[in-house]
């Protein structure tokens, strides 16, 4: 009994792709994407506790965040956002082509996503250079002098300017916090830069395409992390 | 050992195989965009206190459909993940609340 038990099993032992400490693909597969769920778990306390920092000073200093705010560039936070959105459907098609066991189309959707991914990061560093060139980088030569939002329909002696102080903790966490998501996104193209070479060898297929999904779970993971930075970072008092 | 073949026969082998349909990843892409705009469009909007609030839903639900549908986790068999997500957003809506909590009632500073 024992002994067909483990002939039927043989095959499945005989699978590269499966490791010899799990007993079914199944579990294996488990496995990793529970790892990698609780990572992205770990990911979720990590940014928390910035986005914690955010609303402790925004609630502090709430108007001096919406008049350092709208220095932001609200059309190329826009362009982003859609260009992240972009490159989450390029990591679902490629997903997708990987399932169907299509090779060139799984190479082609990652080289898509990487190339996303360096645009974000190319119009992000054209918005830190703006910020340099403004002096609003905090640290010695931060500058600001800035109304507060709302002001500009009052007589101009009586307008009312944002405490420069409050604008730069804006700006701390402005540059904290897209600086972190940031790194995650260089890390991520690096990741799928692997990830594409890999596959363009040959080495995902229907029944093994693990790494593809989880690096997917990341990216995904990232895109939602802007879809909140977005929203707060850019989007603060903008009717005024 | 009919125990063990009954057993195996419910150990998902094919655990999140769900192929997505090509509809339904574009449909998805352009709820994202839709959201996008809207969020933009909301901002610029007067709803005194609520624009905040607006904001932070419309980017819930975003982050939402991405993690459902372009995350897998609608199709998912696997309750563990379920487990794993529900307790990252609730600790960090401890993290958020009790960390408001004090900050907003601080009256006597």
């Amino acid at each position: 009994m024992h002994t067909s038990q483990a002939v039927a099993d043989k095959p499945e032992h005989e699978n590269p792709a499966l490791l010899h400490h799990f007993a079914t693909k199944g579990q294996q597969k488990n496995a990793a994407s529970l790892g990698m769920w609780l990572f992205l778990a770990q990911e979720v306390m990590f940014f928390g506790g910035l986005f914690c920092a955010y609303l402790v000073y925004r609630y502090k200093y709430f108007g001096d965040f919406g008049s350092a705010s709208q220095q932001l560039d609200i059309r190329l936070g826009t362009i982003n956002t859609v260009v992240l959105i972009c490159s989450s459907l390029t990591v679902v098609l490629a997903i997708r082509a990987v399932q169907l066991g299509k090779r060139m189309a799984l190479v082609f959707w990652l080289l898509a996503t990487i190339l996303f991914g360096l645009a974000f990061l190319g119009i992000k560093a054209n918005e830190y250079a703006e910020k340099f060139e403004k002096h609003h980088v905090p640290g010695t030569s931060f500058s600001y002098h800035e109304l507060l939002p709302g002001q500009e329909k009052f007589p101009a002696a009586e307008r009312q300017y944002a405490n420069p102080h409050h604008a730069e903790m804006f700006f701390s966490l402005y540059f904290a916090m897209t600086g972190m998501h940031a790194l995650h996104m260089i890390i991520g193209v690096g990741l799928f830069g692997f990830l594409a070479y890999k596959a363009w060898r040959g080495k995902y297929t229907p029944d093994y395409y693990t790494p593809i999904e989880n690096a997917g779970l990341y990216w995904h993971f990232v895109d939602i992390v802007w879809i909140y930075l977005f929203g707060l970072l850019y989007l603060i008092d903008r009717h005024r | 050992m009919s125990d063990h073949n009954s057993a195996s026969e419910h150990t998902p082998e094919h655990i999140s195989e769900h192929i997505s349909s090509l509809g339904s990843c574009l449909a998805i892409w352009l709820a994202l965009l839709a959201g996008t705009t809207l969020t933009v469009a909301a901002a610029f909007i007067d709803l005194g206190p609520f624009n905040t609030i607006v904001a932070l839903t419309i980017a819930t639900i975003k982050a939402t459909l991405v993690v459902l549908f372009y995350m897998h986790v609608k199709y998912t068999h696997e309750k563990l993940t379920g487990l794993v997500i529900v307790s990252a957003i609730f600790f960090l809506f401890i993290l958020l609340a009790l960390s408001m909590a004090d900050y907003t009632m601080r009256l006597w500073r």
